[in-house]
């Protein structure tokens, strides 16, 4: 594979450097680490801290929602691994207002180690109280009956925004945890890969598709999905993924919803729309109304190819949080 | 028989080396079950453990300070689930080896036990689940098992093998956790790289010990 790439190894530290250089006035890098960026603004007083974080190589997510309105921080980690404990302590420590600092991260098994140590850490040594929040919106790495082995993937995307959206309104640390919460509880995502991403360091393909092929249920990180298939038209591939969507979380007439539909990297706005317009189609013959749309790439993989949808059934307080002015270097909502 | 801090520090070399050698294998073994990332996550972080142990290493000969370092040094260069994992073997480990330069039968012994223990302790999986505890657990079981007659390399020997049985285990064994859990069947018939690395790593120290006399 092709990339605008220097040394393989300075992948993540280039681009940390390019972010901040090209938007100094919304991020900045700490001194303490080099894997740590918060808001450059000053934030609200008083103010509830969001932390996000994760492997690189997911962009926008994680370091493109830092801003007002989304998170006060991230750490960066490594290619598709968590940051360790350090840089997710230090930007704790930047951004807590003395209310506390929200973690939202994904559940994998890294993060939910380095996140619980750098929440132990900061409870202990800098007094700091912090509230975890595992996001587990992919219906397809497991069961509805062991929903808690599910990983997080684009759904995140909605996490922040309802959280990021409650602490600049001043909700407590309790109450941003559970609008957070309750914002996975009600989220479900489901994609498909057609083409794998490859690894800057090693240069291989991180899983082989034929020609005619597509995985459903592809991680996005290139773990293999639930079941390999023929390639199929856009509209069967958004009818499968609202379907297993639905079949998961019961939805009725008359509520509103969240669509995103994220390209996973390499796939093209125009075939995203097309996705999208066979996922209104086929909500609106439900009776599912959409609220607010997103089309876009919100959590890549590099450069895989395909895409996922998400749906987030919201309430009344849910709308409100989403309705919410967010300005981030990657993503702005006025 | 005496262990000395240089006979740990070229324990720690030959896992670096090691590690350069196998990355490629550990990555491809990953690409089947994960992200395809496994030797190159260990590489990040044993090559960072190399740069300590080049420079500000050079002349610390306290085995526990060595190891604390190990832990931190690999743990904040490579984050990932590997990163928590062995930075709690290392640190629980440090704790045996702290104030000293040479350890005997039974500080080695308490070394891998409590090694063996903290990451299993940090990583809650258990046997059978296809991840590195499929080669620890039984490692530091033979330990456990040692009989008084025997010397530290008969029990070393013999814990290793539990430990190869346990890695080759895995190949049959269908993923309880982490990211390849999401294959059920599908991650059959594959070694999982955590647990092959583990093993590459104790079977260094087994070849630290030849030179012990």
């Amino acid at each position: 594979m092709k990339k605008l790439i220097n040394n393989p190894n300075d992948v993540v530290d280039e681009m940390i450097e390019g972010y901040i250089k090209a938007h100094p006035n919304q991020v900045r890098r700490l001194e303490e680490n080099k894997r740590s960026i918060v808001i450059a603004s000053e934030t609200k007083e008083n103010k509830v801290g969001v932390l996000i974080g994760g492997g690189s190589g997911h962009e926008p997510a994680f370091m493109g929602y830092v801003g007002r309105g989304m998170a006060d921080g991230v750490a960066v980690g490594n290619i598709f691994a968590s940051p360790p404990p350090e840089p997710i302590v230090e930007a704790t420590k930047a951004i807590d207002k003395g209310n506390g600092v929200v973690y939202i991260y994904g559940n994998y098994a890294g993060d939910i180690m380095n996140f619980g140590m750098a929440a132990e850490l900061a409870e202990m040594e800098e007094d700091i109280d912090v509230e975890l929040v595992v996001v587990n919106d992919d219906v397809a790495s497991a069961s509805s009956e062991e929903k808690e082995k599910r990983r997080g993937i684009a759904g995140e995307f909605f996490v922040t925004k309802a959280a990021g959206a409650a602490a600049e309104k001043g909700y407590s640390l309790k109450e941003v945890a559970d609008v957070a919460r309750r914002t996975n509880e009600r989220t479900r995502t489901m994609g498909v890969g057609l083409t794998p991403c490859y690894l800057p360091q090693t240069n291989e393909p991180s899983f082989s598709l034929k020609e005619n092929e597509m995985e459903i249920g592809l991680g996005h990180h290139g773990e293999p999905g639930v079941e390999k298939g023929e390639l199929q038209q856009a509209d069967q591939v958004a009818d499968r993924l609202v379907q297993d969507i639905l079949n998961d979380m019961a939805m009725s007439n008359g509520d509103k919803v969240a669509v995103l539909v994220n390209g996973l990297g390499s796939t093209t706005r125009m075939e995203l729309y097309i996705v999208f317009r066979r996922v209104e189609q086929i909500l609106a013959k439900q009776g599912i109304e959409i609220y607010r749309s997103y089309v876009g790439n919100y959590s890549t993989s590099l450069e895989m190819g395909g895409c996922s949808v998400t749906l987030t059934n919201l309430d009344e307080e849910l709308i409100s949080l989403i309705d919410a002015e967010a300005d981030c270097p990657m993503y702005a909502q006025l | 028989m005496t262990y000395t801090i240089e006979n740990y520090k070229q324990f720690l070399y030959a896992v670096i080396e090691m590690i350069e050698k196998e990355k490629d294998y550990l990555s491809e073994l990953d690409r089947k079950l994960g992200d395809g990332d496994h030797g190159v996550t260990m590489s990040i972080g044993w090559q960072a453990v190399k740069e300590k142990l080049d420079n500000e290493l050079q002349n610390e000969r306290d085995g526990g300070e060595i190891s604390k370092v190990v832990a931190k040094t690999f743990l904040n260069a490579v984050g990932s689930s590997v990163g928590p994992l062995y930075a709690t073997g290392f640190l629980r480990g440090s704790k045996v080896l702290k104030g000293k330069t040479e350890f005997n039968h039974s500080e080695l012994l308490d070394f891998w036990i409590a090694f063996g223990d903290g990451i299993k302790e940090r990583g809650q999986a258990e046997v059978g689940d296809k991840t590195m505890i499929d080669t620890i657990q039984p490692f530091i079981q033979s330990l456990r098992e040692k009989r008084e007659d025997q010397s530290f390399s008969e029990i070393f020997d013999q814990a290793l093998v539990s430990a190869e049985n346990g890695m080759l285990s895995t190949k049959e064994m269908i993923s309880k956790k982490g990211r390849s859990s999401r294959l059920g069947e599908r991650s059959k018939g594959f070694l999982d790289p955590g647990a092959t690395s583990i093993y590459f790593i104790l079977e260094c120290f087994q070849k630290s010990l030849f030179s012990v006399t």
